[in-house]
């Protein structure tokens, strides 16, 4: 590759992963909460008590804020797969194509027709009709990630497809949707975001208690965040164990980078903590398990596992893939452990102690973090390639000038700037204000407007 | 089966459903400045409710064009790639100031007030520009550029007077007097930017002269520059008849305004068919594998009513005149 290719392929690379970074942040708060807000809505029409509804109307706002930030990071990223990655329409179109028009049209209309009706229809409609419009929302964000997932998922382990002349098409849809590593990445996929939800939720909740201790709704919707944590943290843990174990199978070397063994052997050690060398091919500061390695991934201590010396040079750079999945897995633990002990801590009506609602606060963000670490595994771990054994990344860089790069990158980065300081001063400030400034406003379609027209 | 056309027509029908559509939304928001502050709240309820699938048909007609015509989409994007760009940054401010704009205070509201017609004026006109940069094959100099530039003008113009005949509809009293008058603004607007278009079109494009100059079928042909008069006839007479007072319905001057857009699309299809990139790629040259576009037709075919449908409850819904508040 001459240096000017070089260049651009990293740009595009930056520009994409920015880009893909920005936008999952939005769709992680918005697959889970839409199922909240369903399951507030239902409970405010079976039970009839107002709590529910005032639980949902507070959360509806943040709700609409996070999912408008997630609609426009979208539309920026559908023009960006032909621009930035044409060899890879070129080649694998005929695959990825169709999974992604599909997403258009059984999901991403579904639910921006329906979120109008879910945000200003709730007096203008009947109540189950305005239940059923938060669960087609709620439908539409799980069938996108769906559909986007089984892209992803076939880019990482492809399956059923045959060689068409120069082009990959489908041989066999179902085995291209349901490939090997789909089942287990949409169910991660799908539990990071409660996960993701769950302490948002709870983490502004907290954040409202800690300036206004009164504030019954705030209470009971932190010990709903709560409780979805601590049910989903253990949950994910195993999921992502079981994910591993079919990573193993299918992409070793992405395995080897995550565990940082760099050669071939038998009985390896767990690496809990090093700094990975890419010029020895070594780990400095080497904390390790004996045998550790392959106790877990093989479950038998002298097992033999497949070193990164196994690839020549197609492996992945360490370091990040590595650094990643430690930071990961360490939030999952520091998870399971926060939401379990303010289970504990808020059992029975109990008020949480301020160092714990400090705690929950600070943990707010923490299913952001985790997540963008997964994709960094997920994504960096399958390099040089694009499609894992297909298509090679440099393969499919467009001819778009590093200077066009240059610029764009530049405006999209100033953009996402200005939306996430927005978007979190806007979100601190509702938090802060809580439940009264909600309950205050009269209700979207209860002002006399949104009644009116009947 | 000809699936290359068909997917021709589709994607030509996405388009033109996301230029009424958004359009009308991208012209309210232009016109912001020119109302006064409850005024503005009722125009924002008027479009908040469909926005969000109003630019999803952008998402489809781009996503046809990646799926039906990758080649094409490598070529027209990638010759398009800034202005894209700051269409995507127009769209994306425009897009979260809705929600922002509400819930923020002090400069802060007026800040997203100003991004929102910031937006909404650099979404549409980089439409455009986009538009005219795409009819003359992206010919690089200056006198095409200018050309470009002329035609996001007009599609300006053009948005203006979706967005002021869509506030008719959906206003009344002081606000539906104010925008009789700027959709009479937004037509002349439209009717120098067609002309001029109109004018210069055949002008920088050898292709274009040859298909409208073409004796007789000129004749024929001229069926459609009389019907766009005939449609903003309708445009001038019913605002000025509901201005007084007059028998026209408030939905009168929105449905020229579409018709306008709509022969105007139909004129520029007859100028590029068959072409995906004009002079250089037919729709046939750029279509994708055959065993793609058959499962998404299939899927198409089985969603669009669905999508149809629950659009129409959608307006259905929402129908009537908007207030301010529902974002209150
Ligand atoms: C796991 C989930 C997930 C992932 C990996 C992606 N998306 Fe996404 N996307 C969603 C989940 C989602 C979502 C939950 O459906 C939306 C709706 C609102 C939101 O916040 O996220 C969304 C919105 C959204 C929209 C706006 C749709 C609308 O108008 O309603 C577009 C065009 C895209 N996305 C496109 C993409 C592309 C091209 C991606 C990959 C490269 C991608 N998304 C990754
Ligand atoms: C689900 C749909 C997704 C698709 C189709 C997809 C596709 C791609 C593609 C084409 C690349 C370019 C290869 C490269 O830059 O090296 C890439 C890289 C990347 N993606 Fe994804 N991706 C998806 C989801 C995500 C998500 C949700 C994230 C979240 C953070 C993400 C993070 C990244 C990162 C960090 C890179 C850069 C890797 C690198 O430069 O080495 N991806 N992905
Ligand atoms: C606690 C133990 C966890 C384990 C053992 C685990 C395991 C894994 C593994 C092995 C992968 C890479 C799969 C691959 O690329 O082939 C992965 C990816 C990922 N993880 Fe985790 N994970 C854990 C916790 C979490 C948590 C708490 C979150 C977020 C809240 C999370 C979010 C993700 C995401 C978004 C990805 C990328 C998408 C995917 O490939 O599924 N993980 N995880």
């Amino acid at each position: 590759m001459d240096p000017a290719t070089a260049h651009a392929v990293l740009l595009a690379r930056i520009q994409f992963a920015a880009n893909m970074s920005f936008h999952i942040l939005f769709p992680a708060i918005t697959i889970a909460l839409a199922w909240v807000l369903f399951w507030f809505r239902l409970r405010a029409t079976a039970t009839g008590q107002p709590q529910y509804l005032d639980a949902y109307r507070l959360w509806v706002t943040v709700f609409a804020l996070t999912f408008a930030v997630g609609v426009v990071s979208g539309v920026t990223m559908s023009f960006q797969f032909g621009t930035n990655w044409p060899g890879f329409m070129n080649r694998v179109g005929a695959i990825a194509g169709p999974l992604l028009g599909y997403e258009v049209l059984t999901a991403f209309f579904l639910e921006a027709t329906f979120l109008g009706v879910m945000l200003f229809g709730m007096n203008r409609v009947p109540a189950l009709i305005h239940t059923i419009a938060t669960f087609l929302v709620a439908f539409g964000t799980t069938t996108s990630a769906f559909w986007i997932l089984a892209l992803n998922s076939w880019m990482q382990t492809p399956a059923g497809h045959v060689l068409d002349g120069h082009q990959w098409i489908a041989g066999d849809w179902l085995a291209v949707i349901f490939n090997p590593s789909f089942p287990y990445r949409f169910t991660h996929m799908m539990i990071a975001s409660g996960l993701t939800a769950a302490f948002v939720v709870a983490g502004l909740s907290a954040w409202r208690l800690l300036r206004a201790p009164a504030d019954a709704l705030a209470r009971r919707t932190l010990r709903v965040g709560v409780l979805v944590a601590a049910v989903l943290a253990p949950v994910q843990a195993v999921v992502g164990d079981f994910h591993g174990l079919n990573t193993l199978e299918h992409q070793p070397a992405k395995i080897a980078a995550v565990e940082a063994i760099w050669h071939t052997g038998k009985g390896v050690p767990l690496v809990l903590f090093a700094i990975p060398n890419a010029t020895t091919r070594s780990n400095d500061y080497a904390i390790e398990i004996p045998y550790g390695a392959s106790l877990i991934l093989r479950h038998d201590a002298n097992a033999q596992l497949t070193g990164l010396d196994a690839f020549g040079k197609d492996h992945p750079p360490v370091a990040p893939v590595f650094f990643a999945f430690r930071i990961m897995v360490g939030i999952g633990v520091a998870m399971i452990a926060v939401s379990w002990f303010s289970a504990w801590a808020t059992r029975r009506g109990a008020p949480a102690p301020r160092w714990l609602l400090w705690t929950l606060a600070g943990f707010t963000f923490s299913g952001w973090a985790a997540t963008l670490a997964g994709w960094i595994v997920t994504e960096i771990g399958r390099q040089p390639w694009l499609v894992q054994g297909v298509l090679r990344t440099a393969e499919a860089v467009g001819e778009i000038s590093g200077a066009e790069l240059g610029a764009s990158l530049t405006g999209y980065a100033l953009t996402y700037a200005t939306l996430f300081v927005a978007y979190m001063v806007v979100l601190t400030h509702m938090a802060g204000a809580g439940a009264e400034a909600a309950a205050a406003k009269p209700l979207p379609g209860a002002s006399p407007a949104g009644a009116a027209v009947h | 089966m000809d699936l290359p056309l068909i997917f021709m027509v589709l994607m030509g029908v996405s388009v033109l459903a996301y230029v009424v559509l958004d359009g009308y939304d991208l012209g309210v928001g232009m016109l912001m400045p020119a109302a006064s502050e409850p005024e503005q709240s009722v125009m924002v309820s008027s479009i908040g409710p469909f926005w969000d699938a109003n630019e999803t048909w952008l998402v489809l007609g781009v996503g046809i064009l990646l799926v039906a015509f990758p080649l094409a989409h490598g070529v027209v994007l990638g010759a398009l790639y800034l202005p894209v760009v700051a269409m995507l940054v127009g769209l994306m401010f425009r897009g979260v100031a809705f929600e922002l704009r509400m819930k923020a205070q002090g400069w802060h509201r007026e800040l997203w007030n100003w991004l929102f017609w910031a937006g909404s004026f650099l979404a549409s006109f980089s439409q455009g520009f986009m538009l005219g940069r795409y009819i003359t094959g992206f010919e690089p100099g200056f006198g095409y550029l200018a050309f470009a530039a002329v035609v996001g003008a007009s599609v300006c113009g053009g948005y203006v007077l979706l967005g002021a005949t869509w506030l008719v509809l959906k206003t009344e009293g002081e606000l539906q007097g104010k925008a009789l008058a700027w959709s009479r603004w937004g037509l002349l607007w439209v009717a120098l930017g067609v002309g001029l278009v109109s004018l210069a079109t055949p002008m920088v494009s050898e292709t274009v002269r040859a298909k409208w100059f073409d004796f007789p079928r000129t004749l024929a042909l001229m069926a459609l520059p009389a019907a766009c008069l005939w449609a903003g006839s309708i445009v001038w007479r019913s605002t000025g008849s509901i201005a007084r007072g007059g028998g026209a319905r408030d939905w009168q001057p929105f449905a020229g305004a579409v018709a306008i857009f709509a022969i105007a699309f139909l004129g520029l299809a007859y100028s590029l068919y068959p072409f995906v990139v004009i002079d250089r790629l037919t729709i046939w040259e750029a279509a994708a594998h055959p065993s793609s576009l058959k499962v998404v037709l299939a899927g198409a075919l089985v969603v669009l009513p669905f999508i149809v449908a629950y659009t129409a409850i959608s307006y259905r819904v929402f129908r009537g005149k908007a207030k301010a508040g529902l974002y209150d």
